[in-house]
């Protein structure tokens, strides 16, 4: 209702312009041409001043600071990327040091350890070869100690044999016969008594 | 009643009457306004143009997204070879973009809604464009009414429909923009008027529409300005690229 009052106010206030407009104008002021040449005229003047000195003073200055911008940009952006460049080859040199050191210090405890093997191993032989000639000689030692024994035995079985007979019967036996009895003996029982 | 509306449009003296012979160079409103628009221009871009900071402040800022704008609308409408002329297409731009909006402001004169600078301004392009057809083609520039693919009985009425609507150009530039303006300020002129007539209890609708046409009228300020430009550009590739 309320709209509609307003649509009906403003349409009936827009004829009464419309009438009023017609009645008291002379038309558009644009097509009285009184000024037309003094328009011209400054218009030519002002637009002539403004281009001239946008495009020789203002304009070429902008373009110019752009232009810089641009540059500097472009340089930061060049000297990034060569930063990182460099950087990058940077830590690969470093990782690559680290490697190298890796493998030096691989190859050190090798070879420290190889030669310490050896080392070992030479020694150890030598402790051997010196404990089996050790051996061979006690063994040696102990041949020549078992080979003489039968013989001291004997001559001890005579001896003793000999002080027995002396003191049981009190008579000097001949020391010939008791150790032919005695070898005689002995050669019978050699292998009750050597026997391993 | 309402006063005219179109009193804003008229055109008076300001200070004495100058004249060179018979012809009347009177300084008046609308020469007042051209300047102000221009030295606006000139205020603006020389300040955003006086520092040469990496950072640019607001002002510089401003200047170099105009600058951008414009050439990147030149550069894609007109390709690379439209370059030299981009200070005229700018100066075009600023000079009716300037003084479009201070039309917008009350109580001041619009001087884009007077049909004489509008062909005066389109006259400049229209002749300007002209030329340098004729200086980059030759006589091949006359090619441009000879559409290629066309019949040949057809040729004479395409030639002459060609030459017709090339000759139009700077009326239909001028007469866009003078229109525009022209209607936009008839328009918020008449709801003002309405606004008043209605009083108290009537005039809150018109002064709705007011304001919304005031928002409308900006933009429409803003987009003749761009329009007038990028046609200067169209007409400019079809005087440095031939595509007929």
């Amino acid at each position: 209702m309320i709209k509609k009052i307003f649509f009906q106010t403003i349409f009936l206030s827009f004829l009464f312009l419309i009438e009023a407009f017609a009645a008291e104008s002379g038309g558009m002021p644009q097509l009285n041409p009184e000024f037309w040449v003094s328009q011209i005229f400054w218009l030519t003047i002002t637009f002539g001043i403004l281009y001239i000195v946008l495009s020789k003073l203002i304009l070429p200055k902008i373009s110019n600071n752009l232009e810089i911008r641009k540059s500097q940009i472009l340089e930061n952006i060049e000297t990034a990327d060569k930063q990182r460049k460099e950087s990058e080859e940077k830590i690969k040199e470093y990782n690559k040091i680290i490697q190298d050191n890796k493998i030096k210090a691989k190859n050190y405890y090798n070879q420290v350890r190889e030669k310490i093997l050896k080392d070992i191993n030479k020694k150890k032989e030598n402790l051997d070869n010196d404990l089996s000639e050790e051996i061979k000689k006690a063994e040696l030692e102990i041949q020549n100690l078992k080979n003489k024994s039968p013989e001291k035995i004997t001559k001890i079985a005579i001896e003793t044999s000999n002080d027995l007979i002396k003191q049981l019967i009190g008579v000097e036996v001949n020391n010939s016969s008791i150790s032919a009895i005695v070898e005689d003996l002995s050669k019978r029982k050699k292998s009750e008594y050597y026997g391993n | 009643m309402a006063t005219n509306p179109m009193h804003q449009f008229e055109v008076h003296r300001i200070g004495p009457e100058i004249k060179i012979g018979a012809i009347d160079i009177s300084f008046t409103n609308a020469s007042l306004f051209m300047i102000i628009s221009s030295f606006a221009i000139l205020f603006v871009f020389n300040l955003g143009s006086k520092k040469k900071s990496i950072i640019p402040n607001k002002m510089q800022l401003l200047a170099e997204l105009s600058y951008t704008f414009v050439s990147k609308m030149i550069s894609d409408t007109a390709g690379s070879k439209a370059k030299p002329y981009f200070a005229f297409i700018f100066s075009i731009f600023m000079f009716v973009l300037f003084c479009n909006m201070f039309g917008m402001i009350p109580y001041t004169f619009t001087v884009t809604s007077h049909i004489i600078v509008t062909f005066m301004l389109a006259s400049f392009i229209f002749i300007g464009v002209t030329i340098i057809g004729f200086i980059k083609h030759g006589l091949g520039y006359l090619k441009l009414f000879v559409p290629s693919g066309v019949p040949v009985v057809l040729l004479p009425l395409i030639v002459v429909i060609e030459i017709i609507s090339y000759l139009s150009r700077p009326i239909s530039l001028s007469v866009r923009l003078f229109a525009n303006m022209m209607a936009g300020h008839t328009m918020m002129k008449v709801f003002g008027g309405f606004v008043i007539s209605l009083g108290i209890i009537g005039g809150w609708l018109p002064l709705g529409f007011s304001v919304a046409l005031t928002g409308l009228e900006i933009l429409v300020a803003f987009l003749q300005a761009y329009v007038f430009a990028i046609l200067t550009c169209i007409y400019l590739n079809d005087a440095l690229n031939l595509h007929h």
